[in-house]
């Protein structure tokens, strides 16, 4: 084979990485690679970094079926970082355009084992082994979080990169959210507040996994030919209904008991236009049904909305940001 | 005169959707640093996205600070639009906040990644609200001359 370490993939329009080669961080083919690699590596953390501890008090005051509920939605959400963590990333690591973005999948592969690893440790502070270990039963007997896992991996094993991409975006923007909603809310009911520390944090790097792949997605997507474009756009809409409709199942199972599946429904359609418009796609939940409830939002961006007001028509008008001073020496003034 | 926009979108084209929806007159700040500046010789509002590092430090981006630093358009910007994403917590849109701060005008709206229809809706309101308050106050400047 000639230096050039691309080839072309006859399957679709994209190339693959097929030699090994020294990465050169100083020579990039795609410059969204260090910007994404830089944002990822700034976020790093690790669980230990959280006082989960501060929390058993918090704790104790949830009644029996509130715990079961939190146990089952966390060991949910490790299972869908369990998938990106094994199978996700390093299945989209093989799709590859530059060796960066193969660098960027290994650093998301990796987080999303501390993810994982993050709810073990929420639930040996504050859990008893014996309710973890029937949640993790449990986890395999839910018809519901089964077939969402079904519906992920029959993608992944799928040989279309595209494809890989769509359904790795709806998992890191949509399919996380029926479980993230549970530590939000507690967290604006002043419960458990460490514990939304860490989810947080968890947050905050799914959506650069999200903006990420969906942006390499777009990549591939824009040099597809418009018949392409067509199908590629269908299937994506067809498999978040598909996992839309699975999803509603899940919240239902999950949160009657509590009387919370609408606010979490009105979660999902929130995240699922996130996720489309991560793909580059219109979103498709119109604004009644994607109303979350402002304790929500700002257990999510806290202070972030009090200066939001001039063009909503709510508040008072004029209001000049509080920012801190920033120190970037880019500023001329 | 019609409302002008000014905005920056990186490669991932969130921002240059959202202002492709609005449907108004825009200018791009163009991504590569050597490209010429687009020179602005009338009011306008700034639709900017963030980029913040755990810190806020390196919320704006380099292209928006380079644009900023030329006085003429920091007297003209009316406004700042910025856009970002709530799972960042505290610094979501926070670009908004610190070019408020740095340049002395109002954060007038916040949206997520390439803005929902509501979004488009009250950013059009807004920006032709704003458009006649300017108009109005020119007007009464004139007749105080």
């Amino acid at each position: 084979m000639s230096a050039d370490i691309k080839i072309h993939d006859n399957n679709n329009d994209n190339t693959k990485v097929s030699r090994i080669k020294a990465i050169n961080w100083n020579r990039l083919i795609d410059d969204k690679d260090l910007e994404v690699w830089n944002r990822l590596t700034s976020n790093f953390w690790l669980p230990e970094k959280v006082p989960l501890s501060n929390d058993i008090k918090a704790w104790g005051t949830l009644n029996g079926e509130e715990q079961r509920l939190t146990i089952r939605v966390f060991t949910g959400l490790t299972l869908l970082d369990t998938i990106q963590n094994a199978v996700g990333a390093p299945t989209l690591m093989q799709d590859a355009v530059t060796p960066h973005e193969e660098a960027v999948l290994s650093n998301i592969s990796f987080m999303e084992a501390v993810h994982a690893r993050s709810y073990s440790s929420i639930f040996s502070t504050l859990c008893s082994m014996r309710d973890v270990d029937d949640a993790y039963q449990w986890s395999e007997e839910n018809e519901h979080l089964q077939r969402k896992s079904d519906l992920i991996m029959r993608e992944y094993e799928a040989n279309d990169p595209m494809k890989r991409k769509v359904a790795s975006v709806f998992l890191e923007s949509f399919l996380f959210y029926s479980g993230f909603y549970l530590p939000m809310y507690w967290s604006s009911r002043g419960k458990l507040t460490n514990t939304a520390d860490l989810i947080r944090l968890i947050i905050k790097d799914e959506a650069v996994h999200g903006y990420y792949i969906g942006y390499k997605f777009q990549q591939a997507y824009n040099a597809a030919t418009p018949m392409e474009q067509l199908e590629i756009k269908d299937y994506a809409i067809s498999l978040l209904m598909d996992l839309y409709d699975n999803e509603i199942k899940y919240t239902e199972s999950l949160y009657d008991g509590v009387g919370l599946t609408d606010e979490v429904k009105t979660f999902l359609h929130y995240n699922a236009n996130k996720a489309l418009m991560n793909l580059g796609f219109d979103p498709m939940f119109p604004a009644e049904l994607t109303a979350v409830s402002p304790a929500i939002l700002s257990a999510l961006s806290p202070n972030a909305d009090e200066n939001h007001d001039f063009f909503s028509g709510s508040g008072s008008s004029y209001v000049m940001g509080k920012a801190e001073e920033t120190e970037d020496e880019d500023w001329d003034f | 005169m019609e409302p002008l926009l000014v905005y920056f979108s990186s490669k991932s084209l969130n921002t240059h959707r959202f202002v492709l929806s609005l449907d108004m007159r825009s200018v791009r700040i163009p991504i590569s640093m050597k490209e010429e500046m687009p020179a602005i010789t009338e009011p306008y509002v700034l639709i900017c996205p963030t980029y913040a590092d755990d810190d806020g430090s390196k919320a704006v981006p380099k292209q928006v600070i380079r644009f900023l630093n030329d006085p003429r358009n920091r007297e003209l910007m009316q406004g700042v639009i910025a856009s970002g994403n709530r799972n960042f917590g505290d610094l979501f849109a926070y670009s908004g906040a610190v070019i408020s701060k740095k340049c002395k005008v109002p954060c007038l709206y916040k949206f997520e990644l390439s803005g929902t229809l509501e979004d488009i809706k009250n950013v059009k309101q807004g920006m032709r609200k704003l458009w006649e308050s300017l108009k109005q106050t020119k007007q009464q400047h004139l007749m105080a001359v």
